[in-house]
């Protein structure tokens, strides 16, 4: 771990001028994914800016509808968050299905999508890897590739994005509102992260000294027929191989709407709204939602022990349409077997 | 206050220390001035350093010393004798020993510094240029390369055939055979390894070690270090796990000893998490079983060969296809172990070493064997059930097997359990019930044992053992405070010095009838001093008592004979006119009773599983484990240790895996993030029952070690309700989704597995 200087950022506008002034400066919020980092030596910042004491600690309704995710809010007070649970349990369902009470406590809004990969030779500085040093080369492409890309993937990384909770965020359709050095603008969630391409040192497509200040939540709620379906090689504390985000709304049997995010699977959150469109106004049977996987799974590409990765999240997306499609709300894999 | 301890239930004596944080371990002993380490390990598995450069790190403020093989070499006392007490054949890893890589993740390295972010930033700046040599690493891709396993280890024994197996196989009708395959595993206990050296004076050093034996790290060091064996004290009070990882000694507390000794200064050395998976392992193995039986269920041959890993410079051994000789009656049995020489390191013994790879691969080939045949598999094991020892053709001290199988299935209830696999069913998840049975050694060493009881009737017991969170504190307060009929809370017992008697290492589950019998020996001879006392006492009743005459309770000793003739312990003192009785004293192994009878104990394991139907994700819902081991000294302290493995067999079956990749020839998974290992949510119910054993031949308190038992027959068990829920037998360790659905890259080009070489 490098030494580093300490800064503490007292508003928004101070953060980001402050960020902007060190080249390779961090801002810290929970820290839960960046001290690994930096004691990892993966990350060396020499300025660390806390903006632990900013005022982007609420939750509150928009005017015009939606909610109002503050950067600051915890993952664990998001999840709990009544109005959360209420309109977009699909985003509890998913933060609580991610890391350990102890995380989720410390862990906030902002840097949650900011977490960076769990690629094993991402971490590891005795093996080559294109996201930590570019040009060196990707040793997970011939290498154990287990929990690695089948979607969106290229020759330079086959890493994906290890968050429950943007899998949600995707499928919901939420917006992220940045405060950046040439001010303040907004994004759709989609077009927060990238697909790894030729640059996959590059998460996401923010610019340094952005801000995330907060993530908006659409006016569409999606109250009801809703599922987050997580497999992974244990029961707790592990990351997706495959997860399933599922919004539907729903008339009777009918399917008036659907939405389908993928997680473990890509570089980003993965969703195929033209596929989506595919169950428009179908009825809601395993044939239909058979169909579709297939459709969002035709791209995909296996590299030898991920490859299991590609029938399992058809059945992913098949079950979790199921749940949701079924009103039932809990993830099968979650509900008390004994 | 009741004195009758042994058989009873007693909380944890240091477990007040443990939850208030006052328990000490390795690392958090206090020093004037202490350095701090942080150890360079090796990105190669195989090469050379060609050059090593410090000057960076030399540069930054902090940092007092460098150590690696160039400047290591020029210390005089370096090459001397580098075995341990559970040394394996081989030549022992030297650490900076020279500029050769045996293994990734190799130490090559120490930096010293005054805080350990400076060593551990230090550390990042040394720059090294390799020259690589290929290396190997592929267990599977080297079966090829087998050789026979080597004597030296201690306690190893090559596996004896007998009969004709291959015969007999091949006349037989109904038949089976399989491979079955588990990839290393590392130990991960709680505690990072550690050492708190401190220079005491020249040539003399105490070293606070995380260790299952302070004799062990003692002979090691003065041995490699050239001091003398009084002038190396090690301490080790309190250990936070470890489960085989600190029998040997590791380059921890080498590296400590070397930078103390140097720099004349303190030293402390914790590894890291990543560093846990730098040393000994679980060898990955590959087994080889075929089997056949006739239509009445009589095993008519066994046939096993068992290929497990070790490193290019050490042959580590452990008994693995032994085990399937023994379990059952088989006449014709064909049994082979081999190693396969990788570049890894040595790997080294963890819990029910080779017992509990055997049983995988055996246990797994018994149910496939019964199914063959469509007998029930617990019925299966009744009929072939051996009364002797197969192998060495003598009876057990005891074996009450069939009591756990009995116990076990009526607490299980198994006698509902259809035949048929994918015959229960639950919405999604597919039920299943398996069961496996499995054996572990009874084992006793010597080892010594001090008492001194003081004026005030207190009783300090001491020897140089180990508690690894077994709860070796807490049974020999029990044993001593019953022997000298004392209050448990007069009792103290302590561990973990060189300055206490001798006790063996602390493993392979003899600590508690090993150091049990020398704390039960001394106790009696502390006793039989205070009933000689007694019998001098003018004016008592006691006076010109024998010694058989005498009991003691309650702090208190009396007459058979008249038992209100009572006088307390600290009076018998007084009168005498005695301030302290201090006595040590020995045991050991009966040598007579060795020869005409086998020690194991035992268990029989039951396990219901549910398995997704589509997403092939397994849960252990139900677990029970009956246990045969003897007398059960403190039957809430040994119920955790069955807890403790039958935990780890559920996380061994269903998670555990270090991953190498051969390309790197790099354990890849090396935190705990990636290394998975059971978390509470993958625990449901686990139900452990002792049943009676009366032994009174295993050793004079008539017990057996519980500290690995347990875990032995848990994954085949596991393996075998996922095949009773889905009909898929995964054989391959572990059982994740992939394997269940049969979707994995390996399961689209099976081949049929190769015959027995």
């Amino acid at each position: 771990m490098n030494s580093f200087s300490y800064i503490r950022a007292a508003d928004p506008a101070e953060a980001v001028s402050q960020l902007a002034q060190q080249s390779n400066g961090k801002f810290v919020a929970g820290g839960t994914n960046l001290f690994d980092l930096m004691k990892e030596n993966i990350e060396q910042p020499p300025y660390v800016i806390d903006i632990n004491r900013l005022d982007l600690a609420r939750i509150e309704p928009l005017p015009q509808g939606g909610l109002r995710l503050g950067a600051l809010v915890t993952n664990a007070d998001t999840a709990w968050n009544e109005l959360v649970e209420q309109n977009y349990p699909l985003l509890s369902k998913a933060i609580l299905a991610g890391a350990s009470p102890q995380l989720r406590n410390m862990a906030t809004n902002g840097g949650n999508p900011l977490q960076r990969t769990r690629c094993y030779y991402f971490y590891d500085h005795a093996t080559p890897c294109n996201k930590r040093e570019p040009g060196t080369g990707c040793s997970a492409l011939n290498g154990f590739n287990r929990i690695h890309a089948i979607l969106g993937t290229s020759e330079h990384c086959i890493a994906t994005h290890p968050s429950d909770m943007c899998v949600a965020l995707r499928a919901l359709g939420a917006r992220v509102n940045i405060k950046g050095v040439n001010g303040e603008r907004t994004i759709d969630f989609a077009d927060l992260h990238r697909l790894p391409g030729d640059a996959p040192h590059l998460d996401n497509n923010l610019e340094h000294g952005d801000l995330i200040t907060s993530i908006d939540l659409p006016e569409k709620q999606f109250k009801t027929n809703v599922a987050y379906l997580k497999l992974r090689d244990r029961q707790s504390y592990a990351f997706a191989l495959v997860s399933v985000a599922v919004a539907l709304e729903m008339n009777g049997d009918q399917i008036l709407e659907a939405r389908v995010a993928l997680g473990g699977v890509a570089h980003k959150p993965w969703r195929d709204e033209a596929a989506e469109e595919q169950l428009k106004g179908q009825p809601a049977t395993a044939d239909h939602f058979k169909a579709f996987a297939d459709t969002v799974l035709s791209g995909a590409i296996g590299y030898g022990h991920n490859t299991f990765k590609i029938e399992l999240a058809k059945r992913a997306i098949v079950r979790a349409l199921t749940t949701a499609a079924a009103q039932s709300v809990e993830e099968p894999s979650s509900q008390p077997l004994v | 206050m009741n004195t009758k301890y042994t058989g009873q239930s007693a909380s944890r004596v240091d477990g007040p220390l443990k939850v208030t944080g006052k328990a000490k371990y390795a690392a958090e002993f206090a020093a004037d001035g202490l350095l701090y380490g942080y150890v360079l390990n090796s990105n190669i598995a195989s090469g050379e350093i060609l050059s090593i450069d410090t000057t960076a790190a030399m540069g930054i403020k902090g940092v007092i010393s460098v150590f690696t093989h160039e400047n290591v070499e020029d210390l005089t006392w370096f090459n001397i004798k580098y075995k341990d007490m559970d040394s394996t054949a081989g030549t022992p890893f030297r650490p900076l020993g020279s500029n050769k890589i045996l293994f990734s993740m190799q130490p090559i390295g120490l930096v010293v510094a005054e805080s350990f972010e400076i060593a551990r930033l230090a550390a990042s700046l040394i720059e090294i240029s390799y020259k690589e040599y290929p290396h190997v690493t592929n267990l599977q891709g080297e079966l090829d390369h087998s050789k026979e396993a080597p004597m030296g280890k201690i306690g190893y024994v090559q596996p004896k055939s007998r009969g004709n197996a291959e015969k007999a196989y091949r006349k037989a009708e109904y038949k089976i055979q399989g491979e079955y395959v588990h990839a290393a595993e590392h130990h991960n206990p709680l505690e990072m390894l550690a050492t708190t050296a401190i220079w005491e004076e020249e040539g003399k050093i105490t070293l606070y070690d995380k260790t299952q034996g302070v004799s062990n790290v003692q002979m090691y060091i003065s041995n490699v270090f050239g001091l003398k064996m009084e002038n190396v004290r090690v301490v080790s009070p309190f250990v936070g796990g470890a489960f085989g990882i600190g029998l040997r000694p590791k380059y921890n507390v080498f590296l400590a000893t070397l930078a103390s000794l140097e720099l004349r200064r303190n030293i402390r050395l914790v590894l890291t998490r990543q560093q846990m998976f730098s040393f000994g392992h679980r060898p990955g193995s590959v087994q080889r079983i075929a089997m056949s039986a006739d239509l009445n269920g009589k095993l008519t041959s066994i046939q096993h060969a068992a290929f497990g890993e070790t490193s290019t410079y050490e042959d580590y051994t452990e008994i693995v296809a032994n085990w399937s000789g023994t379990m059952y009656n088989c006449e014709n049995v064909k049994l082979k172990y081999e190693l396969v020489k990788l570049n890894v390191a040595t790997p080294t013994d963890m819990r029910a070493p080779g017992a509990v790879t055997s049983a995988h691969a055996f246990e797994s080939a018994i149910d496939e064997m019964a199914y063959a045949i469509k007998m029930d598999p617990l019925e299966f094991r009744r009929i072939n059930y051996a009364e002797e020892d197969q192998v060495e053709k003598k009876p057990y001290s005891s074996k009450e097997l069939r009591a756990c199988y009995d116990q076990g299935a009526a607490k299980f209830g198994w006698e509902n359990r259809p035949l048929e696999p994918q015959s229960m069913r639950e919405g999604n998840q597919l039920v299943g019930w398996g069961m496996a049975n499995g054996a572990w050694d009874a084992l006793m060493m010597p080892a010594k044992a001090q008492a001194i009881l003081s004026a005030d009737g207190k009783l300090i017991l001491s020897s140089g053992t180990s508690d690894i969170g077994t709860g070796t504190y807490t049974i020999m307060t029990q044993i001593g405070a019953e022997t000298l009929g004392l209050g448990l809370d007069d009792v103290t017992f302590q561990l973990g010095d060189t300055h206490m008697p001798m006790a063996p290492l602390e493993g392979g589950s003899w600590t508690a009838a090993s150091v049990g019998s020398a704390v039960k020996a001394v106790c009696e001879e502390v006793k039989t001093k205070l009933f000689e006392m007694a019998s001098k006492l003018k004016d008592t009743p006691f006076k010109r008592a024998k010694i058989k005459d005498f009991a003691v309770d309650h702090g208190h000793i009396s007459l058979l004979s008249n038992p209100s003739a009572r006088l307390s312990i600290v009076d018998v003192m007084r009168l005498s006119g005695v301030n302290s009785i201090l006595e040590t004293a020995m045991s050991g192994p009966d040598p007579k009773a060795k020869k005409t009878h086998s020690f194991n104990s035992h268990a029989a394991v039951f396990a219901e599983v549910k398995v997704d139907a589509d997403l092939g994700t397994v849960v252990v819902t139900r677990v029970v484990c009956a246990v045969a081991a003897g007398k059960i000294l403190n039957p809430k302290t040994a119920g955790s240790q069955i807890l403790g493995s039958v935990v780890w067999g559920i996380s061994k079956a269903l998670e555990e895996e270090s991953v190498l990749d051969n390309e790197f020839g790099r354990f890849m998974n090396h935190s705990l993030a990636e290394y998975h290992v059971a978390v509470n949510k993958d625990i449901n119910e686990i139900d452990v029952i002792f049943v009676e054993e009366h032994d009174d031949l295993v050793n004079p308190l008539g017990i057996k070690g519980v500290g690995e038992i347990g875990i032995v027959a848990v994954a085949p068990a596991i393996a075998n309700a996922v095949f009773h829920a889905t009909g898929v037998r995964v054989r391959n360790l572990p059982i994740t989704m992939d394997k269940v659905l049969q979707i994995a890259e390996e399961d689209k080009n099976q081949e049929e597995v190769p015959l027995l070489k």
